[in-house]
């Protein structure tokens, strides 16, 4: 499970999982700002697309049309603030159409199998 | 890791979702509208029979109750637990997932 | 054991308040802790203290409250979230409190679990 480093500090593997489309609904772009203040705490973050949360990596949005905000270029930033571990369900992309050529950023693309195999050994799962 | 489903199979995937990430041993709640798919009889009952075997399935009791199902058969392998059942299997099982 | 608890969904549209608070009570019952509730999403409104429901009905609001002053349990309510809402600390019933979503965080990594409740 937790590591507790020789500082005495804990760390923990916490996996933020996307699996809804943007705009629809507002959770792609709150889980955003989760991911992004996970970010601050030095903690083993992972971030992962599967199912319909792919859509929210799509390019070309253009949400503007809605009033609504083009969070999509927030996933460029994550790498800065040192999420690095972003991964993409192949057969999510695969049932969608969508190869990674279509995604905003360079991503892990895994297979289903890891992805379920990476999620069993988180310790904290946050989902919406 | 213990698995929250809490939708209908009958309206939402989530079930489908959680069961092809599950891994084998990994323990699956059905929650608030997913005890639907504890139910003997539906389309969905050999499906989760099988599930049933390859996952520890329980489903909510009061959940169940509510909606009319206290005493409804259920599929085979599916076990019900109340609220404290809940407590108990996300401090047995390590970590939680909820598929929303 | 340590549980912290994550709210997704505001009072009434979705049964998920009712389990995470059910299951906050079972925990208790159980000898467990609930070292925080934090509510995010439309969350939020789960601390709205001008929520007024029926006599009849359950009151979402009264209940989270009062779990604070029984068992002290921390009703953190994320900021960002609740300013787009329109809930802050003018509106927000006993026992709740203002703060920003890096208490979600703080008690994922201080709880032994953390439980997820949304729609």
């Amino acid at each position: 499970m937790n590591e507790q480093d020789t500082d005495g500090t804990v760390t923990k593997r916490f996996m933020i999982v996307n699996r809804k489309a943007p705009h629809g609904t507002v959770y792609a772009l709150e889980v955003l700002e989760m991911v992004l203040i996970s970010a601050m705490f030095d903690q083993d973050v992972h971030v992962a697309f599967l199912d319909d949360g792919v859509w929210q990596l799509r390019r070309g949005q253009m949400p503007g049309a809605l009033e609504m905000k083009d969070f999509s270029k927030t996933y460029r930033a994550l790498e800065g603030y040192g999420v690095e571990k972003i991964y993409v369900e192949g057969e999510s992309l695969a049932e969608r159409g969508l190869s990674e050529q279509d995604l905003v950023i360079p991503v892990e693309v895994i297979a289903r199998a890891d992805m379920a195999r990476l999620m069993d050994g988180m310790d904290v799962v946050l989902t919406a | 890791m213990l698995h929250t489903v809490n939708k209908s199979p009958f309206e939402r995937n989530t079930l489908e979702a959680c069961l092809k990430r599950a891994v084998p041993g990994a323990a699956i709640l059905l929650i608030e509208d997913a005890v639907y798919a504890a139910l003997a009889g539906t389309t969905l009952a050999d499906a989760m029979t099988s599930a049933a075997q390859r996952f520890e399935v329980s489903v909510l009791g009061p959940d169940l109750a509510a909606r009319g199902l206290e005493n409804a058969a259920l599929v085979e392998g599916v076990t019900v637990v109340d609220y404290g059942g809940f407590v108990d299997l996300a401090a047995a099982k390590g970590s939680v997932q909820a598929w929303l | 054991m340590k549980f912290a608890i994550l709210v997704n969904e505001g009072p009434f549209n979705h049964q998920a308040v009712d389990t995470a608070y059910q299951f906050a009570r079972a925990a208790l019952a159980r000898g467990h802790e609930v070292l925080r509730v934090f509510f995010y999403y439309d969350g939020v409104h789960n601390a709205h203290r001008h929520s007024a429901p029926q006599a009849d009905e359950r009151n979402i609001v009264a209940r989270w409250s009062k779990l604070a002053e029984e068992h002290g349990v921390d009703l953190a309510v994320c900021v960002a979230a609740g300013l787009r809402r329109g809930v802050t600390e003018a509106v927000i019933a006993p026992g709740f409190r203002i703060t920003g979503l890096g208490q979600l965080i703080e008690a994922g990594i201080d709880a032994d679990r953390t439980m997820v409740f949304g729609d």
